[in-house]
């Protein structure tokens, strides 16, 4: 099982934090310090894997940012690489080869597909392209909430007028 | 584009918002203008309009992943929740799963909006709130909320049935009572073609297998052919690019059914034999060449290994764990040591055909990889093996990182420790990882290596050259150089002292060894050395002391000169080694006679005993050892401790270790000194760990002698500012008790006697003087097996203070040995204990313990005295405690 995912950027900024085990705000922020200190430090060549507290500890490099997770010990790693790999593709796709800055702006939406990735720890979806669908589908909804919001508080403006 | 719905709404956006603190250039202007943000966003909440919620939560949620706090921001997650739209519903939930954890109590008024939107007509609505349940749900939630999940594992929509599978994990994990009413809807999704809800029916079924073990049964005997069925047919599948990884398709398919058929084949050798086809399939026709492939392979070998045993496979198995392991990606390196680690239990055999790979490996750049290589070396080690490969880890450890070498050098000594063919090779082993590192052993280690040579009386000789010549060619410690090890110049010195005249006249030559010529003063010259480093620490130099008493004694011609070295140190600001000067000085200088009896060889320490204990003591090992480095600023604390350690040594059949001087002596000497000294040393090896209960139980306990490090303390008052640390002492005490301790004063008292005891060997404890009014005795106790009673004098012109002599009386037909007394007085009364007597009451009345103390009672006149006591004593080792209360005392004491 995954017990969280971080982004981290290469100053040590964090970028994305989810827990599917129960973190307390306070053990959060030091599991932050300590997994960024480690990770960072840590020589291009080396293996992407880092034993903590008991835990594996996956991280891989893309540009500026290291995605991490933080899984059981008896977890398969390679996979847990794969996975970080499928969200950075479904990433890509989604934003158009995807950079730092747009995870910094549209954090919101990484979540978001993060949540259509995985969930309770656990691969949920492997397929990009529903993935990509599903998130689609959620933004119709959005952009008709707001169409009907705009429509509706033109109407208030006429009627006042 | 931004979460903003409402075009007219004002205030900053996030896009803005997150442009701003970008554009901070330093910390503080960053908190500055993030203050600003809450404030506003706090205003903004406070006038509750809807309106803003959702961009409030936004800006909230990026101000926390930067490490701010916003609780503030919790209920409005709730309030988004709450509200019909689906814009709202997403960001409030993913506000609920940033800021709030499942222990809060926020989460428990969300059960009810969950339980409303599970039940949504809007899909996506209900996909939401399982994914905010997945992700957070506490055992409460789960049991409220389990119904509802359990009926949209069957929904129409399948990203809404592989979003309740997972759900379902969470809940059954939470609250595992509740796995019954899943078996059936998840074994039925077993058989779906949509990959996302195969997969999580895949990880449900398997975490179903873990927390049930009907479940398990259930799914074995039904659903394994299904499974095989399931992975054959994905393995064989032609391309489809929707699902393609580097030319495998689904390869998270792939293992998630990997990893179920493992759980089912565990244990049962049907289920296993079932699946052997396909696991071989798979095992031959991945190509290995990318991540994806590999995790599969990796997987696959993982089963083989569990499953009931196929020699076959277990051979293909090994053979994908050799190829991994000269593959030179670290990645797949750092999982073959890995999976080698689980397969040494199945085929140590097959495994230790890799066994030189395996120490490259413990070489290597990469630190996880290091780790993982040393620990499979330490599981592949056996009689046969242990020497090649200790010499090849020691020979390591010149040349490895230093970050490493606390890990290689526990591995190393857990391993020459277990496996060690001959006494002399591992004293041998353990001098050169001594020298080499010893910085980083722990102490247990060191302190090993002294029990086993002082067991190896034929090696005595041996041990003691062999440490002599390491010293003195690795230049340990010279005065100018800081390279030291203090372990090694431990044990070094330790043997010296011991065996300082096997060293002179080559002893007990063994055939291997070449004949040393060292001379007396080249051995005192040694000691002397050490004790003048300061970088080594005081514990060594205390130990350096002890070495030079007994050199005194074997070398006499260089008695004065030790001496002379010994002296020097009558004045060092650390009380113990001040204290062993004095005391040294004093029996070089004044008891020659007993001296040779006094530091004659120790007895062989017991190993089983030594071992026994450090079982006992080992989660305290990293704090003793970390003890090396003591700031002493009254040299109390932290001294103590080590001292214990070393006293653990020298004294392995005393009591208990304590670390007074005087105590030091004794356990060192074996010499009983006076029954003064010794009830006082009992009672304070007690006090450490006692003294919280007995103070919390008894209310204050006074004792005759206080603890050592305290005593000898306050006969150093005027060198260090002890006096503060006698004060924080009893404040917590006073503290704890409504009653008043009195046993600050005694440590003059208790000092006395240990001087008499060097000087004469006589202890006279104070006698009270007998004066004034005469107060008749009282029986203060009495039970079936012991008496005591009180005589009673005041002291002339202090009316406040009773001179008080208790005696004991043994009823029963036992002796009693380690006999101590208690006694606690409430505020008003002021207590001072003198040692007993003795600590040994003959059995029958046969004999009686006196003790005396002074009572001061500041009421005088207004209230009578008053006392709780509290006896301890052993019959035949056998624990005994009487208490009492005392309050027939004269009335107007």
């Amino acid at each position: 099982m995954i017990h969280f995912v971080l982004l981290i950027s290469r100053q040590g900024k964090v970028r994305l934090t989810k827990w599917y085990s129960p973190y307390s705000q306070k053990e959060r922020s030091k599991v932050i310090r300590e997994l960024s200190s480690e990770i960072l430090s840590r020589g291009p060549k080396l293996c992407n894997f880092v034993e903590w507290r008991g835990f594996k500890v996956v991280y891989k490099r893309y540009a500026s940012l290291y995605f991490c997770i933080c899984s059981d010990q008896d977890d398969n790693e390679l996979e847990t690489l794969s996975i970080i790999h499928h969200y950075v593709e479904t990433l890509d796709r989604y934003f158009g080869s995807v950079c730092e800055l747009d995870l910094i702006f549209n954090f919101h939406k990484a979540y978001f597909i993060l949540d259509e990735i995985l969930l309770a720890g656990e691969m949920q979806e492997t397929s990009k392209r529903t993935t990509l669908r599903l998130i689609a589908a959620q933004e119709e909804l959005l952009e008709a909430a707001k169409e009907e919001a705009s429509s509706l508080s033109s109407i208030i403006a006429q009627a006042t007028k | 584009m931004d979460p903003i719905l409402n075009p007219f709404s004002s205030g900053t956006r996030l896009r803005d918002m997150i442009r701003a603190i970008r554009a901070c250039k330093t910390a503080a202007e960053e908190r500055a203008a993030i203050r600003k943000e809450c404030a506003a966003i706090r205003a903004s909440i406070n006038e509750n309009d809807p309106d803003y919620r959702h961009r409030n939560l936004a800006k909230l949620m990026f101000i926390h992943m930067l490490g701010y706090p916003t609780h503030f921001g919790q209920m409005e997650c709730l309030k988004c929740i709450a509200s019909p739209g689906f814009p709202e519903k997403r960001i409030g939930y993913l506000g609920l799963m940033l800021l709030l954890d499942e222990r809060q109590e926020v989460l428990m008024l969300v059960t009810n909006s969950l339980k409303q939107d599970l039940n949504h007509t809007n899909q996506y609505i209900v996909g939401l709130a399982l994914c905010a349940l997945g992700n957070i749900c506490s055992a409460e939630m789960a049991r409220d909320l389990a119904p509802e999940v359990e009926r949209l594992l069957q929904f129409r929509d399948p990203n809404i049935r592989k979003k309740a599978a997972l759900c379902s994990i969470r809940i059954i994990k939470k609250v595992p009572d509740l796995a019954e009413n899943f078996v059936k809807p998840a074994t039925a999704l077993l058989k779906e073609k949509h990959h996302g809800v195969l997969i999580t029916a895949v990880q449900l079924c398997a975490d179903l297998c873990k927390v049930s073990r009907e479940a398990l049964e259930h799914i074995r005997k039904k659903c394994t052919e299904g499974l095989v069925r399931t992975l054959k047919d994905l393995a064989n599948s032609s391309y489809s690019p929707e699902y393609d990884v580097s030319g495998i398709t689904d390869p998270f398919l792939h293992i998630r059914l990997l990893k179920l058929l493992r759980l089912l084949g565990e244990g049962d050798a049907d289920a296993s034999d079932s699946m052997n086809d396909i696991l071989a399939q798979v095992g031959t026709k991945t190509e290995s060449n990318k991540v994806a492939a590999n995790a599969i392979l990796y997987e696959c070998v993982q089963t083989i290994m569990s499953i009931e045993g196929n020699g076959g496979l277990r051979v293909l198995a090994i053979g994908i764990l050799g190829k991994f392991l000269s593959n030179r990606d670290n990645n797949i390196r750092y999982v073959a040591l890995n999976m080698l680690m689980k397969a040494v239990t199945a085929d140590p055999q097959a495994v230790l055909r890799y066994r030189a790979t395996i120490l490259e490996c413990v070489k290597d750049a990469d630190a996880s990889i290091r780790k993982r290589a040393l620990e499979l070396v330490y599981v592949l080690v056996n009689e046969s093996n242990v020497k090649p490969l200790t010499t090849e880890l020691v020979s390591y450890l010149e040349t490895c990182d230093q970050d490493f070498k606390g890990d290689l050098t526990a591995k190393i000594c857990a391993i020459v420790s277990k496996f060690s063919p001959e006494k002399i090779w591992y004293i041998d082993q353990m001098i050169k990882v001594l020298l080499e590192a010893g910085n980083f052993v722990k102490d247990e280690v060191w302190r090993a290596l002294i029990v086993v040579i002082s067991n190896a009386s034929e090696l005595h000789g041996y041990a003691v050259r062999a440490l002599y010549k390491a010293f003195q060619n690795h230049n340990v410690i010279t005065l100018t150089s800081i390279f030291y090890q203090e372990a090694f110049t431990r044990v070094a010195i330790w043997c010296i002292g011991e065996y300082g005249d096997l060293l002179i006249n080559n002893v007990g030559m063994l055939d291997l060894e070449d004949r040393i010529t060292v001379t007396e003063s080249d051995a005192v010259d040694l000691i002397e050395i050490t004790i003048q480093c300061h970088a080594l620490d005081f514990t060594t130099k205390a130990m350096a002391l002890v070495a030079l008493l007994k050199l005194s004694s074997r070398f006499p011609s260089c008695s004065e000169r030790i001496r002379e070295i010994i002296v020097k140190y009558k004045g060092n600001f650390v009380l113990e080694l001040q204290q062993r000067s004095i005391e040294f000085n004093s029996i070089i200088a004044r008891h020659q006679n007993i001296r040779s009896m006094l530091v004659e060889r120790m007895p062989v320490l017991d190993e089983a005993t030594f071992i026994g204990r450090q079982a006992g003591s080992l989660p305290d090992a990293g704090s003793i050892s970390a003890g090396s480095s003591v700031s002493l600023p009254n040299g109390v604390a932290k001294p103590a401790d080590s001292l214990v350690d070393l006293l653990d040594l020298n004294s392995n059949d005393a009591p208990a270790p304590s670390s007074s001087g005087g105590d030091f002596l004794q356990d060192l000497l074996g010499v009983d000194l006076s029954p003064a000294a010794q009830s006082g040393a009992n009672q304070t090896s007690k006090s450490g760990t006692d003294a919280l209960l007995d103070l919390l139980s008894v209310g204050s306990v006074s004792r005759p002698v206080e603890s050592p490090s305290a005593q000898s303390n306050s006969s150093a008052i005027d060198i260090l500012s002890a006096s503060k640390s006698e004060k924080a002492s009893v404040s917590p005490l006073d503290d704890l008790s409504s009653l008043s301790l009195s046993s600050r004063t005694t440590s003059i008292t208790g000092a006395a006697p240990m001087m008499d005891l060097l000087d004469g060997f006589a202890s006279t404890p104070p006698k009270s003087e007998n004066n004034g009014t005469v107060y008749p005795s009282i029986t203060a106790f009495e039970s079936s097996s012991l008496q005591l009673t009180f005589n009673f004098s005041k002291q002339p012109g202090n009316s406040q203070t009773t001179n008080i002599q208790a005696t004991f009386i043994n009823l029963s037909s036992d002796e009693y040995t380690d006999f101590i007394f208690q006694a606690a007085v409430p505020k008003f009364l002021q207590l001072q204990l003198d040692p007993a007597s003795g600590s040994t009451l003959p059995a029958n009345g046969n004999g009686s313990i006196t003790q005396n103390f002074r009572v001061t009672n500041s009421q005088n006149g207004k209230k009578s005295l008053v006392m709780r006591i509290r006896i301890t004593y052993k019959i035949n080792g056998k624990e005994k405690l009487e208490e009492g209360q005392i309050s027939n005392f004269p009335r107007d004491l």
